[in-house]
């Protein structure tokens, strides 16, 4: 299955509001340790790592592990100081990596 | 993960043998999740059955077959098969056979699109099928059992009752009989499909009503039906009228 996320950007804010990124990837999160119904190992494929920048600087970081459960969902808050990009990456460890960006608006209150 | 239950369930059925059987009563299996996994189910964001809604829709705009159409070329907005889902399975007089959502989906893409249709229980249909599925969510499950349906429905009523497999129980025993009663700390549901296609924790992913029945064939260690065997179909009919009234909800969020 390919790659794809639901991702939901705050695209208007005013200087110092506290905003929200919510975001959920499609992804099996194979751990590698499973067999299919024939007996054979299910080769890992995981991601390894989450990603956020917003105006060029990353502002949050996440690796993930085999444990966490397929399809992953993560939101988080943060201040909206300035306007600018927004980029989320996932990076698997097959080497696949999906990006999604949004712009974001910040005037003065 | 099914293998795991699978292998714990004589034991456990021992613990629940002397469980109050339960009366008939019409409860979705949404009711038995708990908090936090009924907010998940209610948010359209989170919840990842959404997922497959999303990529169903892709497939919907996007041109296949003999003639390059797309779903939406021949039918509009996806929101003109709202209901449809609701009624499903039903009868189809021309083929004298039953047909449900993933079948009349295969035939469509078949005969009408003209494209090679995808496997059942493949990402490709299951994504269709809960776009579709979910156009009829909040609509009472109203199958028409009556009629040229009527044979088969009870052909599935008696599956239903029929005891089965290594484990010799039937899908009453659990579902009827202990329904609500604990099997290792979870409350076993009444057995209602008003959610399908869902998302379930255990399988980490969406599966249809047939993989569902599937799923607890295999708990009893009885032979799976074939897909889309006149078998499978009559007892998803019986299944989809048992839960009469019920809204559908899909996709909905299952442990
Ligand atoms: C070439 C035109 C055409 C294309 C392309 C097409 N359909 Fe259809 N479809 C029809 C017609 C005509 C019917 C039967 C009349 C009706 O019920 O709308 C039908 C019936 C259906 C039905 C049963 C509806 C009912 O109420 O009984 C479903 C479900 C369906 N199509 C889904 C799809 C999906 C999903 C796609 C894209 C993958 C698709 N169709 C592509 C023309 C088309
Ligand atoms: C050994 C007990 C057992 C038997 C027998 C059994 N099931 Fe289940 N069934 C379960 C369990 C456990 C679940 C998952 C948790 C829950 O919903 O109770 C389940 C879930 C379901 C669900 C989904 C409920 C929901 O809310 O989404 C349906 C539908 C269902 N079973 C149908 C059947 C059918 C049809 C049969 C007979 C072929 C059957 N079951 C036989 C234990 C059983």
């Amino acid at each position: 299955m390919a790659l794809s996320a639901r991702v939901r950007l705050p695209e208007r804010a005013t200087r110092g509001e506290v905003v929200e990124i919510r975001s959920l990837v499609s992804h099996p999160m194979e751990t590698g340790f499973r067999v299919d119904s024939f007996g054979r190992r299910v080769p890992r494929r995981i991601l390894v790592r989450f990603s956020v920048r917003y105006a060029g600087r990353l502002i949050a970081e996440m690796d993930l592990r085999p444990g966490i459960a397929a399809n992953p969902y993560v939101a988080f808050r943060f201040v909206a100081d300035r306007s600018g990009e927004l980029e989320l990456r996932w990076q698997g460890d097959d080497g696949e990596e999906l990006i999604e960006r949004g712009q974001l608006e910040v005037s003065d209150p | 993960m099914i293998r795991s239950v699978v292998m714990l369930l004589p034991l456990l059925l021992a613990g629940i043998a002397h469980a109050e059987p339960s009366s008939d009563a019409r409860v979705s299996g949404y009711h038995g999740l708990g908090d936090e996994l009924r907010a998940l189910q209610d948010d359209d964001f989170a919840n990842p059955g959404m997922l497959w809604v999303d990529r169903g829709l892709r497939a919907w705009e996007t041109p296949a077959g003999a003639e390059g159409r797309s779903c939406r070329d021949c039918h509009g907005n996806p929101e003109s098969l709202r209901g449809l889902a609701a009624r499903l399975p039903r009868w189809n007089a021309e083929m004298e056979r039953l047909e449900d959502l993933d079948g009349l989906l295969r035939s469509c893409i078949s005969e009408r699109q003209r494209a090679a249709p995808p496997e059942f229980e493949s990402d490709a249909l299951l994504a269709l099928a809960t776009l579709v599925a979910h156009q009829s969510r909040g609509l009472p499950l109203a199958v028409d059992v009556d009629g040229p349906a009527r044979a088969a429905f009870e052909a599935g009523r008696a599956s239903f009752q029929r005891r089965r497999g290594q484990l010799d129980l039937s899908c009453a025993d659990c579902h009827d009989r202990y329904a609500g009663a604990r099997l290792r700390g979870e409350t076993i549901s009444a057995g209602m499909i008003n959610g399908f296609p869902l998302y379930r924790l255990t399988w980490e992913t969406l599966g249809s009503r047939q993989r569902m029945i599937r799923w607890c064939n295999q708990a009893v260690r009885a032979e799976p039906f074939e897909p889309d065997s006149a078998d499978a179909l009559a007892l998803e009919l019986y299944l989809a009228w048992r839960a009469r009234g019920l809204a559908l909800e899909s996709p909905a969020i299952r442990r």
